[in-house]
């Protein structure tokens, strides 16, 4: 057979891993064909709805329900009393605590669910919650977590013995009623004494804002039970399908097999739907009880008041250096605000996620970290908001300290960054605080950054600026912004990471069908990240045939391997490692069917983009296609038919992406208003699978960084009221707001992932909060500005500049 | 429970007539009465555009909309913009140019960039950025929107010119 | 968010709609765009048993340019405002202020006899009718009557007009000079962290009349006549602004909310006030 088309025309037909595939997922979206939950209509679905507490801290004296269920369509109201019989008026949380799914006597944040409403439509649903009678006994309130700790008002009576003495949590002694856990990583004494002894400690506290990963698509669900078969089926808004079966199972005592979970197209998620929340549990108990499907679709307000709000931590810092500045010691205390139960996402070992990473990218031989979580009068949540496990806050910190540091030593900070980076040949590399980050080539980076920018004019652009403010030719302060990062990502080994008792292993399952197109299964669930594409490409590199050719299927767990879902940017990581190794297991067996129809011995034919190969006669050769074909219709000796595999990836360790981000920021110093002339962005996520979709991440993660940076957040005032329910109030930026980035790339593949590949879509938010907060914080440094706390909004940029005196 | 109302609307082309109470929000007749589910609900409050609709020559939220007060409307959604066979250049070149991500805004931002570009066939950057203002994107950052309505601005100019 | 139910009314005349009003009340709202009042019945912050469409009313989607004033029917959206030539060459701070009015689907909708009639100190078209000092026409049972806009606003969401009367038209005098609508945001949608319209009357190098009003800023939008006194017989120097943002801090009222604190607030009326004079002067 004559080979038509040249090798590199073989390449490129597999639109494989490196090109920039256009998105299979978009004929769908672009024609309004997506399937969405809320899409989702069955033959006499019901609608649930809830009943929130106006109140952040109150006793609940009596809930009436009698008027609600006069409401014509209204079918029933549970409250709290109809769920305790079967046990699930509490449910546990992610974090090892437990959460009321109805107020079981008192409720302890605003908006928490107090009554469920059944009905057979919304309208009815909503008539019905306005007619529930809740009566409230207000309590005080309590929304600072340092106040928390020092107030005789007990939170979680349920968490105190009757003696008054307060046993351990799930992570271990609480030294108050309103204490969940200490944590620590790294050496206390030495660094302390390290700082004592040090020449020079700069130190700073900051807090990080509590905000929300508010994807366009509320959270929501549909619970169907059929009471013929004994099968529920729960269509929903889960990041993690598989693990909500799970819990579904272990909190209702159904049967795993008899649970059925489907994430259909979700519409964003950045970690708001990672929780399990009380919406879920009601609408499977209302279907149950109706024998109905039951629908429940959060609105706008119920996302941003209830379900999982971000960050929200109180961080101190002290950083020792030499007068060179070398440093040599760092110390970190966090008090973190929980809400009024802690219902983190993080892994069962790391209540405070990850945030030990927060040595950054810096070698700093010793350090330490205390995390205090503390209980308030606010929403639990505290998810990874487009990050791993509470990188972006290990991130600010570090990235916050070494400006600050940089102030104290009168350094140049991307200077002091340069002398601190990790080397290249240091890695692997033992962090202080514990983890051995697997790769990177921090100065190459660095240096490509700064070379780009042109960062010495930027710098004498700036100082001729000051000299212009102080002569009184300008109102406008120059901010240039840097920030060095290093993520872990990729949860996780499953030696330290786990999920309610869930390994972070993922998996994927792959069928090649004989005409030599496949399909292939996967444990994790995109949300726009574009997992039917690029998934499709590793396989496409690792297998031969075209990406075109195979199906990705995800997020169905009666057909999909099991795999704990996508978030903390696992899916590439730890599904993609299991792709590219189920594949090579598809890949082994093609050889030996390919060695018996080339009639040589197995190690006699190689593996050459599409095909196998006699080697050193390339000219004797069977295609995937032709191999495929085979492997179901030809009988070989010792071979069984079929062509499949799959592969259950445990990761030995997580992957470490990184990337160097300047920004050019101009400041109004009258209004406040931040203007952002421009932002380069260079990322090193190893191998790149589709440079087309890491472009898109690395937009959005970064637009996701300006608004977190400059003005989203989750307000409360005194009395625990949300000040940011909607989103007249709530920053998500408009094309007007966002200015065009400049994307740039190095490539230090992990040395531990079969592909090399390391994840990227929460780098740029990692990165990007820092570096608009430094650039912020750096136009005001020559006045004497040290820190400044997010969100720099208007009135607040107007406030520093206000303080340092510019306003005359 | 008060009196319904007979409403008549032209949505894709199609008479579509039937009897709902006033307080029907045009996105949920049009959702769950019509099962025209391309237009989104994100915020509620007339600020993400996720439920943009084209009615009578205006872009509209229909999530701050009545169905009665569209009664007698002519209505686009995304549904009515191309077809499988037929797509149009807007549609093209939001794949083309990786123009979404989760592709829930989506069906809104191409709704009102058809509505944009009729206005203003060669919208500068900056044109296009005031003109989308009203459809807020959480994936994106933006940048290959502009890029895309930039593209088929060009695309539906060329063909423009050709068809001269 | 789903409002609570209501009747709704599709009159085809001011008659019917008065007649409605009349019957019901307090319990009767009209609406036009309705991207102000939807939304807070969907939040059922505003509870409205009988809703009045004024769609269909015909007579008030009408912009005439006069010879000495320009008349706006109530039903013109910010839209047709922005989109008229007639009025952009007449008024262009009429557009100006209507290109920073929330967003291109929203502008569709809302109206400019909603942005005035609904005494919501947020809107910009109050004070920017003060500034061009505006009469508002409404129309009752008892017939027509003319309110001027500077006494129409009595506090946040309280105005002149009587829960029977419909705005039906505002009527402008021709506004003379430069002009500028400057408004400071958070983000396209939102309302104004401050606002300054500013129409200046050159004469030689002096200024020979000014007209000022600011919003969202006080519990009504802000007209001030000590601010636009300060400036008139003046070059607009520095001194003059300086007066005329001392006059108009005395006039403003503003409270902390989401866009920051009082003193904040008092500043940036200042530096936005500042600006918008400097451009309607630059353009008188």
């Amino acid at each position: 057979m004559k080979d038509e088309i040249t090798r590199e025309e073989r390449v490129d037909n597999l639109k494989g891993m490196g090109c920039s595939r256009k998105r299979v997922e978009d004929a769908r979206f672009t024609q309004g064909k997506g399937n969405y939950v809320d899409d989702i209509k069955l033959d006499g679905m019901l609608f649930g709805d809830f009943v929130r507490s106006p109140y952040a801290h109150a006793r609940i004296k009596s809930i009436d329900t009698a008027a609600a269920l006069e409401v014509p369509g209204v079918l029933a109201v549970l409250t709290a009393a109809d769920l305790e019989p079967l046990g699930l008026h509490w449910m546990p949380t992610l974090a090892g605590d437990k959460q009321m799914v109805l107020a079981d006597g008192k409720v302890l944040f605003q908006g928490q669910e107090v009554a469920y409403v059944v009905a057979e439509d919304r309208y009815a649903a909503a008539d019905g919650i306005e007619a529930v009678e809740v009566e409230y006994d207000e309590l005080p309130v309590i929304v600072n977590p340092f106040e928390s700790l020092k107030s005789d008002v007990v939170l979680r009576e349920d968490l105190v013995a009757e003696d008054g003495s307060i046993p351990d949590g799930a992570h271990g002694p609480r030294k108050h009623p309103n204490h969940i856990f200490t944590w620590e990583a790294g050496d206390k004494d030495p660094t302390e004494e390290v700082i004592a002894n040090a020449e020079v400690v700069a130190t700073e506290s900051m807090y990080y804002h509590r905000t929300h990963p508010c994807p366009l698509e509320t959270c929501g669900c549909v619970a169907s039970m059929d009471k013929v078969n004994g099968k529920l089926t729960l269509w929903g808004t889960f990041q993690a399908p598989h693990a909500i079966r799970t819990v579904v199972s272990l909190i209702s005592g159904i049967e795993e097999h008899n649970i059925r979970v489907i994430s259909p197209d979700i519409g964003g998620g950045f970690g708001n739907k990672v929780g399990a929340y009380p919406g879920y549990v009601c609408s499977v108990v209302a279907s149950i009880v109706t024998g109905k499907p039951v629908k429940w679709i959060e609105d706008r307000m119920d996302n941003l008041m209830t379900t999982a709000f971000a960050r929200d931590y109180h961080m101190t810092g002290k950083i020792a250096a030499t007068p060179e500045g070398k440093i040599t010691g760092l110390q970190c205390h966090v008090t973190a605000d929980h809400g009024g139960f802690d219902a983190c996402a993080d892994p069962t070992k790391f209540p405070a996620g990850f945030m030990n990473i927060c040595t950054g990218s810096y070698d700093i031989p010793t350090a330490h970290l205390s995390v205090d979580g503390v209980y308030t009068n606010k929403a639990p949540g505290g998810v990874s908001y487009r990050c791993s496990f509470r990188v972006t806050e290990a991130v600010y910190f570090i990235e916050r300290m070494i400006e600050v540091l940089a102030i104290k030593l009168d350094m140049d900070a991307a200077e002091l960054r340069r002398i601190n980076f990790i080397k290249k040949e240091q890695f692997p590399y033992t962090a202080a605080l514990g983890w051995e980050y697997d790769s990177g080539d921090y100065h190459t980076a660095w240096d490509k950054a700064l070379k780009t920018v042109d960062y010495e004019g930027l710098r004498a652009e700036q100082a001729q600026r000051v000299e212009d403010f102080k002569a009184g030719k300008t109102r406008k302060l120059m901010g240039i912004g840097l920030s060095f990062f290093t993520e872990i990502v990729g949860a996780g080994p499953v030696k330290n990471c786990d999920i309610l008792g869930l390994g972070m292993f993922d998996s994927c399952e792959i069928r090649i069908h004989p005409t030599g197109s496949a399909i292939a299964r996967l444990g994790t669930i995109s949300q726009g990240q574009g997992h039917a594409t690029t998934f499709a490409q590793i396989l496409a590199s690792e297998i031969g045939l075209p990406a075109d050719s195979i199906t990705i299927e995800e997020g169905d767990t009666d057909t999909a391997p099991y795999g704990l879902g996508t978030y903390g940017s696992r899916s590439t990581p730890v599904a993609g490692a299991a792709t590219a190794m189920a594949g090579r297991k598809i890949r082994a067996k093609a050889q030996m069917i390919a060695a018996y129809l080339l009639e040589v011995h197995d190690n006699d034919v190689e593996f050459d983009v599409d095909r196998f190969v006699v080697k050193g006669a390339p000219e004797k050769f069977k295609t995937m296609k032709e191999i495929a074909f085979a492997a179901y219709n030809q009988a070989i000796p010792g071979i069984e038919p079929g062509l499949e595999a799959v592969s259950y990836y445990d990761p030995p360790n997580m992957t470490y992406p990184f990337g160097a981000y300047v920004c050019v920021m101009d400041i109004d110093v009258d209004t406040g208003v931040p203007e952002i002339r421009r932002f380069y962005a260079l990322d090193d996520c190893g191998t790149r699978i589709n440079p087309m979709i890491i472009e898109g991440q690395v937009h959005g993660g970064l637009t996701e960084a300006l608004a977190v940076a400059l003005g989203q957040e989750i307000a409360y005032d005194d009395m625990g009221n949300v000040k940011t329910g909607t989103l007249m109030d709530f920053f998500l930026p408009t094309a007007w707001e966002v200015p065009n980035y400049e994307t740039d790339f190095t490539v230090t593949p992990s040395p531990h992932h079969p592909i090399g590949a390391k994840g990227v879509g929460e780098s740029p938010h990692v990165g990007g909060v820092p570096c608009f907060s430094n650039a912020v914080q750096d136009a005001f440094r020559p006045f004497g500005n040290t820190h400044t706390n997010m969100p720099h909004d208007h009135w607040r940029i107007w406030r520093t500049a206000n303080e340092l005196g510019l306003h005359g | 429970m008060s009196k319904k109302m007979h409403i008549k609307l032209n949505v894709n082309g199609k008479d579509e007539e039937f009897l709902a109470e006033p307080r029907e929000l045009l996105i949920y007749t049009l959702r769950e009465r019509l099962n025209i589910t391309g237009p989104h609900i994100g915020c509620e409050t007339s600020h993400c555009g996720a439920c943009t609709v084209t009615i009578d020559g205006k872009s509209v939220k229909s999530c701050t909309m009545f169905a009665a007060q569209a009664d007698g409307a002519e209505i686009t959604t995304i549904e009515g913009i191309g077809n499988p066979d037929d797509l149009h250049p807007l549609q093209t070149a939001f794949k083309e140019h990786h123009g979404l991500q989760c592709g829930y805004c989506t069906p809104g931002m191409i709704t009102r960039a058809t509505k944009l570009l009729e206005e203003n066939p060669t919208p500068t950057e900056e044109e296009i950025r005031f003109g989308m203002a009203g459809n807020i994107c959480r994936c994106t950052g933006y940048q290959n929107i502009i890029k895309s309505i930039q593209a088929a601005a060009a695309e539906m100019n060329a063909a423009k010119e050709a068809a001269e | 968010m789903i409002p609570a139910a209501f009747e709704y009314y599709r009159p085809k005349d001011i008659a019917g709609v008065l007649s409605i009003l009349e019957e019901h009340g307090d319990d009767a709202r009209v609406m036009a765009g309705g991207h102000s009042l939807i939304p807070m019945m969907k939040l059922r912050m505003a509870d409205v048993p009988h809703l009045i469409d004024l769609q269909d009313v015909g007579g008030m989607s009408d912009i005439t340019v006069g010879g000495d004033s320009i008349r706006i029917g109530a039903m013109v959206t910010q839209a047709d405002i922005i989109d008229h030539e007639g009025l952009t060459t007449a008024a262009p701070i009429l557009r100006e202020a209507a290109l920073q009015i929330a967003d291109p689907q929203v502008r569709y909708m809302g109206t400019v006899g909603g942005n005035v009639a609904n005494g919501d100190p947020g809107n910009d078209m109050p004070g920017l009718m003060q500034c061009l000092d505006a009469v508002f026409t409404v129309i009752g049972t008892d017939g027509e009557r003319d309110i001027p806009a500077r006494d129409f606003y009595e506090a946040a969401y309280m105005t002149a007009r009587e829960d029977e009367e419909v705005l039906t038209a505002v009527t402008i005098p021709l506004p003379k000079g430069g002009w500028a609508y400057e408004k400071q945001k958070r983000k396209i949608g939102d309302y104004a962290t401050a606002a300054a319209a500013v129409q200046i009357v050159k004469d030689g190098g002096t200024c020979a009349a000014a007209s000022i009003a600011m919003t969202n800023l006080s519990d009504t939008p802000v007209y001030s006549e000590a601010a636009s006194n300060a400036l008139v017989g003046t070059a607009v120097d520095d001194a003059a602004l300086g007066a005329a943002v001392a006059a108009m801090l005395g006039d403003i009222d503003p409270t902390e909310d989401n866009r920051g604190p009082v003193a904040f607030k008092n500043h940036v009326a200042g530096v936005i006030l500042r600006r918008a004079i400097a451009r309607a002067w630059s353009r008188a």
